[in-house]
């Protein structure tokens, strides 16, 4: 449970856990559970989630493939498709919760407060459209503008996330531009309708490391500029290190550290957030890397205890008897690890 | 003598005909020319497109190259019978980068790994079937294991398999390609230790292809860069890492992400007006070289 409850996510600082932010929450995530139906049975991918995001703010949700990060993302703005289901929490966005909007609703939140930038920006552009279209498509879609208002919008959005000549730009084909550039138009297509918050799922991992540090740089410009919230959801820790403020780390369903960047990096309390860190090429050139032996748990055979527990060095008795619940172990950051336990 | 030395290699892809007038093709790899020394990991990167997978396939034949020569201990590769070139190819062997389409999905994992042993129908059933056990037990997977389908294994173990599979025939030379970039953080790990411990064990040399700049400077003793069909840098890791002459290398370096929060990179912004983009590979110093003007 989180300390200090629940409390109107509007009012300036009212839930700002003990910490430097002093900005007001923008989303509250607390207790969310996503689950997919498979053979009758209900398999947890999302296993209480939990965690605030500040405005102006950029949490990294960090985790391997299935650890539910991106079931996460989808979860919040209710576009996971079946068999999977929200099973339960509340998404607090402004104090008011997604989760109990109706798709009206719902379909006002995403687009226009809530913006997404997916990771493979080849296939989240409409071929047959042109890129002047799609921008103006989402301010059409929220009645922001009328036509014509739409595309001198397009135009400046191209230029605000530099791609080059964007009159002539918008008339092309996303076939018609590298994939850098289709990552920028997505960004514009995001930033169209001015959202408070931009969820950004693995948004470089498709591209090379050249574009990757300029997309990343235009991330960061355009959140200052336009005081955006940022939920990046990435599997790299350089990735994180240069964007976020805060980290959490996601492990077979649940975040298992939290905290701000720096504390995560120098003093990472969690044996899972130690291995990741340490398994990092660097060190003497040739030396063995530090690996974290076994395999992540498959959803349908998760351990008793902690599911970190069967690869966990540090691992002692109470790790297999019961789940670890999230302990403070400093200022602003928890780890569910049964060695912060101090009863 | 170096144990592969590639000279010239260009691969030319057609483009799409004009009528009547003939199109030039596509430069994907264009007069590229390194050796790689017997126990050595030679790293070769460069970004999408830049035909650093191009040429590891020309090395091995499964693209034919258009000019240039392929040596393997002295031999012409590219002049080789298609008989020989079945005998060549017992020794160099290439591992793909996704674990996950280059396993036949309806063969057990026992026959896939058997299968190079039976192509070059080597030993009787029984004699490949320990062998398969020893590889099992070699590549850190359970023999017991030999009678499921890859889909039954996870990414890493997959890569285990493929890894298997091309040790078979005892390789001195093995084309890594991207080996561990389908992977999840915490199992690249378990596999680049796995590399090199085979490689100390089986005496192998690799050819180490990837875009991950972190774990090349971690496993190899030196490194190309490519950059549209060409070498622009080849030096030792180290003089490659702290010294880069080529504007691209520069750029490319720059632009890794660093996992320290205090650490504000600065990143240097590619001009290809800059450079010459057909100058000539020149020896800076002893073993480095750049694609550098005077």
């Amino acid at each position: 449970m989180r300390p200090g409850g629940t409390t109107p996510a509007d009012a300036p600082g009212g839930s700002t856990p003990a910490g430097p932010a002093a900005a007001p929450v923008l989303l509250q995530v607390e207790d969310l559970r996503t689950g997919f139906e498979a053979d009758g049975r209900t398999l947890v991918a999302v296993d209480g989630v939990s965690f605030t995001l500040h405005v102006g703010e950029t949490l990294g949700l960090v985790g391997e493939s299935g650890s539910g990060k991106s079931v996460t993302a989808f979860s919040i703005v209710r576009l996971v498709q079946p068999p999977g289901r929200i099973l339960g929490g509340h998404v607090r966005f402004r104090g008011r919760d997604l989760l109990a909007l109706d798709e009206a609703e719902m379909r006002r939140v995403r687009g226009a407060d809530i913006a997404l930038i997916f990771q493979e920006p080849s296939t989240a552009l409409n071929p047959v459209y042109t890129i002047g279209d799609q921008i103006a498509e989402a301010l059409l879609v929220h009645g922001r503008a009328s036509r014509r208002e739409a595309l001198d919008r397009a135009q400046e959005l191209l230029e605000a996330v530099r791609i080059p000549d964007p009159a002539t730009r918008l008339r092309d084909y996303p076939h018609q531009l590298s994939g850098g550039q289709r990552q920028r138009v997505l960004i514009a297509m995001a930033l169209a309708c001015h959202p408070a918050l931009v969820i950004a799922d693995e948004p470089t991992t498709a591209l090379d490391v050249t574009v990757q540090a300029q997309i990343l740089e235009l991330l960061r410009d355009m959140q200052q500029r336009f005081h955006l919230s940022l939920l990046l959801i990435t599997h790299d820790l350089g990735v994180v290190a240069e964007t976020a403020d805060r980290v959490a780390i996601m492990y077979a369903g649940r975040i298992v550290e939290e905290g701000p960047v720096r504390t995560i990096f120098r003093e990472p309390a969690h044996p899972y957030t130690r291995g990741l860190l340490a398994s990092i090429p660097g060190g003497t050139p040739g030396e063995r890397l530090h690996a974290i032996e076994g395999t992540v748990p498959s959803l349908d055979a998760l351990p008793r205890g902690c599911a970190f527990g069967p690869r966990c060095p540090d691992r002692f008795a109470a790790c297999d008897a019961e789940r670890p619940p999230a302990y403070p172990v400093g200022a602003d950051h928890t780890a569910r690890c049964f060695l912060h336990r101090t009863t | 003598m170096p144990l592969v030395e590639v000279r010239h290699l260009v691969k030319e892809f057609p483009r799409r005909r004009r009528l009547l007038r003939p199109v030039p093709g596509v430069r994907a790899v264009d007069d590229v020319s390194f050796t790689i020394e017997e126990g050595e990991t030679f790293g070769l990167v460069g970004e999408t497109g830049s035909g650093k997978t191009t040429t590891g396939r020309c090395l091995l034949r499964l693209i034919e190259p258009t000019s240039g020569e392929v040596r393997f201990r002295g031999e012409d590769v590219l002049k080789a019978s298609p008989a020989r070139l079945r005998e060549l190819r017992r020794d160099m062997q290439i591992v793909f980068q996704d674990p996950y389409s280059s396993l036949n999905p309806r063969m057990r994992v026992g026959a896939i790994v058997e299968e190079p042993l039976a192509i070059h129908g080597l030993g009787t059933r029984a004699e490949r079937r320990r062998r398969v056990d020893e590889l099992f037990g070699l590549v850190g997977l359970d023999p017991a294991h030999r009678d499921r389908y890859p889909h039954q294994f996870s990414g890493g173990q997959r890569q285990r398999i493929g890894l298997a599979r091309a040790l078979a025939l005892n390789p001195s030379f093995v084309i890594a390609d991207e080996p561990v970039s389908a992977l999840d953080v915490s199992i690249q790990a378990q596999v680049v230790n796995l590399l090199l411990d085979l490689q100390r064990r089986l005496q192998l040399s690799y050819l180490f292809i990837a875009h991950d700049l972190r774990l090349v400077r971690h496993i190899c003793s030196r490194v190309a860069v490519m950059y549209f069909g060409r070498i622009v840098e080849l030096a030792p890791t180290a003089a490659l890492f702290e010294a880069p002459q080529h504007p691209y290398t520069r750029a490319l370096l720059s632009a890794i992400p660093v996992p320290d929060p205090d650490a504000r990179p600065s990143r240097l912004v590619l001009d290809p007006s800059a450079f010459d983009r057909a100058a000539p590979l020149r020896e800076v110093r002893p073993g480095h070289w750049a694609a550098v003007g005077e």
